[in-house]
């Protein structure tokens, strides 16, 4: 839910980053911290544990300038990894413009990853939005480690697409982000889309921001 | 296309209004700032001395506090706690649910008085409620909207501003 607020000509935008725990959210966020001009972010929040695990959410308001006249900022927000603190998981959800769903990628992980996808569904549905219809990325995160599945792996179990069911939109579209790929195809007679995917290092920054910006880019089309 | 919660606007008219509401609070009570923000964590409207603190910062805690406290409510059996009060040796907020959809802050200091600040915000958060109720029914179409080429600005400051 973007809020126009034509006084104070301010248009801001609410994305979460969702996902297991330890899979890198927070790292997202604090990468993005470090390396946006400072003039362009505000302070980041955490509220975390004594041992840094996120207890509710990390927060990073940025700024992206006036556009025609209107202030832009997003708000970055991301939800407690652990299943026990799912209250709060919800609660960020709550306005949410867009969501980008932090994978890891170690193949042992893979449980954690499935419960947690499944877990966005069922809360988004709670709050009656609908994550196929909102803009929405997955990052595999972790590519580095030894242990990291293969992506079409992970594609297949996190990211296996939805039924397009209107008309107007059954037809082929190129992954803008991969060459030669596809977000929305006819598979079996079937057309699926499929959320745009990312792979990343979010320790050293890889993919980070190549995440942000097509998430940030979906929302703003919204608003068009 | 959205299929999350749709997008509101709040208009000049609004903001005047609102403002008047929460400036005659202030002057009823003799508290310092008024703030209105809403449910998903952004400010909508100040009035009265303008903030010390990062206002953003304070809006996505302060409804993240407030939306707790409804789960802590709903576990105890009530709908809701439709007031909430954070009282520090000097400075104290009270916060009110408004309409369901934002949330009123009153900060104030030694110079009024708890019960005061209670008893006005009724009045104001019915009043408050009244507004915002009209702003959220109203016909998205009549939102003067973003102008053509939006779009295409924002996302060139997007490269711009994360990397082309």
């Amino acid at each position: 839910m973007s809020m126009i607020n034509y006084a104070s000509r301010e248009i801001n935008c609410k994305l979460v980053y969702y996902g297991p725990g330890l899979g890198g959210k927070t790292t997202n966020l604090e990468f993005v911290y470090n390396k946006v001009a400072p003039s362009a972010r505000g302070k980041m929040i955490s509220l975390a544990t004594e041992t840094e695990r996120t207890l509710f959410f990390d927060f990073l308001p940025v700024d992206l300038g006036s556009v025609r006249g209107f202030k832009v900022k997003f708000h970055l927000y991301t939800v407690p990894g652990q299943v026990y603190y799912n209250a709060s998981r919800k609660l960020i959800l709550k306005g949410v413009d867009g969501v980008v769903f932090v994978a890891d990628s170690q193949i042992e992980r893979m449980d954690a990853n499935l419960e947690a996808m499944q877990n966005l569904y069922e809360n988004m549905t709670q709050h009656g939005y609908d994550l196929t219809h909102l803009p929405f990325a997955v990052q595999y995160n972790k590519r580095d480690l030894p242990n990291a599945a293969p992506v079409s792996e992970l594609q297949n179990a996190l990211n296996p697409g939805w039924p397009v069911e209107a008309p107007s939109r059954q037809r082929p579209l190129a992954n803008p982000n991969r060459e030669g790929e596809w977000l929305v195809s006819q598979e079996d007679g079937q057309w699926i889309e499929r959320a745009p995917y990312f792979e990343a290092v979010a320790l050293t920054g890889d993919g980070v921001f190549d995440t942000l910006k097509a998430i940030s880019k979906s929302v703003v089309k919204t608003l068009g | 296309m959205s299929g999350g919660a749709s997008t509101w606007a709040f208009q000049e008219d609004d903001a005047r209004q609102i403002r008047e509401i929460m400036t005659a609070l202030l002057d009823e009570t003799g508290a310092r700032t008024a703030l209105i923000v809403d449910r998903t964590g952004q400010m909508v409207a100040t009035a009265g001395e303008p903030p010390t603190f990062d206002p953003t910062a304070f809006a996505s805690l302060t409804a993240a506090d407030f939306s707790a406290n409804d789960q802590l409510a709903r576990m105890l059996g009530e709908p809701e706690f439709g007031a909430l009060v954070h009282q520090g040796e000097r400075e104290s907020m009270y916060l009110a649910d408004v309409a369901r959809r934002v949330i009123l802050v009153v900060l104030f200091d030694s110079r009024t008085t708890l019960g005061l600040v209670k008893l006005r915000a009724r009045a104001t958060v019915s009043r408050l409620g009244e507004v915002f109720t009209a702003m959220f029914s109203r016909d998205g179409t009549s939102a003067p909207g973003v102008e053509t080429g939006f779009v295409g600005d924002a996302e060139d400051e997007i490269d711009k501003l994360f990397g082309a």
